[in-house]
């Protein structure tokens, strides 16, 4: 496994260590995050504004009045270096909480995932054990991006994969429970979105009030339980306090530390 | 004292925007802000504000917004003429100038032209920051008042006026020179003969231009087959040009996604993107390639450039009264300006120029 060093002008740089979801990858990406934000803490890395992980690359933007990409791309490459030696002796699961967050899937309420039944169909399986397999797993948080809070899941049942919609919706409900590829989702806000949209969960999934804002963090395990509507009902007339809340709802936490 | 000034209409879209919010670009948070923060900046220096004070950044035209029971002190970014309407009438001023509303006087915006946004800020104003910044994000319900863009009946709470109104004595340059990119990330999910399209033809702002991004209309580009148009998702920054499958370039802005799976031919560097940002739909841009170095070096220009602007802010003078000390002034601020000829990065390309831009050079 190698690297290389991407440009995204000139208040960042990407550091690509591979093109697809792969759990070394995910090791070596976050590797080299806390390498470089302990060399920023050590005050060995000066201008970076921000280093923003994904399932294959990290990027690191800087403010170009403050330093220069000739100052950082060889502290950044000594890092890279060092990340890919570390991943690659240490390629296991990465430890995180755990999060069981309800859904009400499409066959309990058809407005909440009005593409189920087509979605059953392609995969040549009834409604109901689409809905089984996909509460079946124990998913891992790849990254966060898109939107506020929005977190790519992995890996969904190998029978489950489709590819996304040919035709993106223009409005996507927040809350859409949504899978595409190998990946789910919960669409924390509303938004156009070219996923299948299963169910919805009634959980925020991000607020400003709450320490880290982001519910779910890279890293973190989530799994997911089938409620009935008029639970689904109940839970989501609690969204608006649990957002105003000063804590994220650790109620969903099954294991863990709620720090992190 | 409790002053506050009243939004009457947000005209085609109105939200309050600071420098932004970075460091949460890990969550899925933009940095938001305003689209062209040189003149946020220098709206807030017009009234003495701290450079970061939020302001009312607006687009197309038609803001009108009223001082309640207290007098109200402004400032006006961008190309436009405004009308201050009392119980005693009416009078008509142009921007890069403070101006103070008595109680109940209404300014109302003309049309931006040309460009598309327009900054109005408040002596004083007083929003509450979320996740370190008062910058709107209306997705996701962040800043500005209530997390919402404004509307008719906001209250925005300000603060005391200054004596005496404030004048840009040299006005931001309008510049029509390519903008320029630095290529990748991914260049090399693209044709030769797309990059030197990319780089060679005129492309066109789309009306699918917002906070978010701007798609541009033109000669399509061509994903080479072996690569395809979809990737996995990796990071964007504000200038990254997504380009997706119909092959016409999407450039994100301020609000734009923080991650993306079309493949990225090229960033805007940092000096362009707000030239670009302000650019209305309908007109033409060409972009032409730099180095890093090269746009490292334009970003510092840019700021040596705004620092000569703000430093040229005086006392106002109304039009047709001669003011020796404005022109000795005025001449300063230009051979500070000049001196940044020396540099040939800023200067690289004439406006207008015809021919295609050179070539693709390596970061």
């Amino acid at each position: 496994m190698s690297f290389r060093i991407l440009n995204a002008g000139d208040t960042a740089l990407t550091i690509e260590f591979g093109e697809h979801i792969e759990r070394y990858l995910l090791t070596a990406v976050a590797a080299l995050d806390a390498a470089l934000a302990r060399a920023i803490d050590r005050g060995e890395l000066h201008g970076i504004v921000e280093t923003v992980p994904t399932f294959r690359s990290l990027t690191v933007i800087y403010d170009p009045l403050l330093c220069s990409r000739a100052e950082i791309e060889p502290v950044v490459t000594t890092h890279a270096e060092a990340a890919l030696r570390s991943s690659a002796a240490r390629d296991e699961q990465r430890r995180g909480r755990v999060w069981q967050l309800p859904v009400c899937y499409g066959d309990e309420m058809a407005a909440c995932g009005p593409d189920l039944d087509e979605l059953a169909q392609a995969c040549g399986l009834p409604a109901a054990e689409v809905t089984r397999r996909h509460a079946s797993v124990t998913y891992e948080v790849y990254m966060l991006g898109f939107q506020p809070g929005f977190a790519f899941l992995g890996d969904l049942p190998e029978r489950l994969s489709r590819p996304r919609r040919s035709e993106p919706r223009l409005r996507v409900p927040a809350g859409s429970v949504a899978i595409a590829g190998t990946l789910t989702a919960i669409y924390p806000w509303e938004s156009p979105g070219g996923w299948h949209l299963l169910g919805a969960c009634p959980v925020p999934l991000f607020s400003a009030n709450w320490p880290q804002a982001a519910l779910l963090l890279p890293g973190d395990r989530v799994r997911f339980r089938a409620i009935a509507a008029t639970e689904y009902r109940l839970l989501r007339s609690e969204m608006p306090k649990l957002r105003a809340a000063a804590q994220p709802p650790l109620a969903f936490l099954v294991d863990g530390e709620a720090d992190r | 004292m409790n002053a506050f000034l009243e939004i009457v209409s947000p005209g085609a879209l109105a939200s309050l925007q600071d420098l932004g919010r970075p460091g949460f670009r890990r969550l899925g948070v933009p940095r938001a802000g305003a689209l062209q923060p040189d003149w946020l900046r220098l709206a807030n220096a017009l009234l003495g504000n701290a450079e970061d004070t939020p302001a009312i950044e607006f687009f197309v035209g038609g803001l009108a917004v009223r001082a309640l029971d207290s007098p109200v002190q402004l400032a006006l970014a961008g190309n436009f003429s405004a009308a201050v309407v009392g119980a005693d009438g009416c009078r008509r001023l142009d921007s890069w100038r403070s101006v103070t509303l008595a109680p109940s006087e209404t300014l109302r915006c003309g049309m931006l032209s040309p460009g598309r946004v327009g900054y109005l800020a408040l002596a004083g104003v007083n929003i509450p920051k979320q996740l370190g910044s008062a910058s709107t994000y209306a997705p996701a319900g962040l800043g500005g008042l209530d997390g919402r863009c404004l509307s008719p009946g906001g209250r925005l709470p300000v603060g005391e006026c200054r004596a005496g109104q404030q004048m840009l004595r040299t006005l931001p340059a309008l510049d029509a020179a390519p903008i320029r990119v630095v290529p990748g990330p991914q260049e090399d999910y693209f044709t030769a003969a797309s990059l030197a399209c990319f780089l060679g033809e005129a492309y066109q702002i789309s009306a699918a231009a917002d906070r978010m991004g701007m798609r541009l209309d033109g000669p399509v580009l061509r994903h080479r087959p072996e690569k395809g148009f979809e990737m996995t998702s990796d990071a964007t920054v504000p200038g990254s040009i997504q380009v997706p499958g119909q092959g016409q370039p999407i450039v994100l802005l301020a609000d734009g996604q923080t991650a993306g799976g079309y493949p990225k031919i090229a960033t805007v560097i940092s000096a362009d993107l707000p030239r670009l940002a302000v650019l209305a739909p309908g007109q033409y841009i060409r972009f032409a390639a730099v180095s890093v170095a090269d746009a490292e070096r334009a970003a510092r220009a840019r700021a040596a450039a705004l620092h000569a602007l703000i430093a040229g802010i005086g006392p106002l003078v109304e039009a047709g009264r001669l003011d020796l000390q404005a022109i000795y002034a005025a001449n300063l601020v230009s051979g500070v300006v000049d001196a940044r000829e020396l540099d040939p990065v800023a200067w690289t390309a004439t406006p207008g120029q015809d021919s295609p831009p050179s070539r693709w050079e390596g970061g």
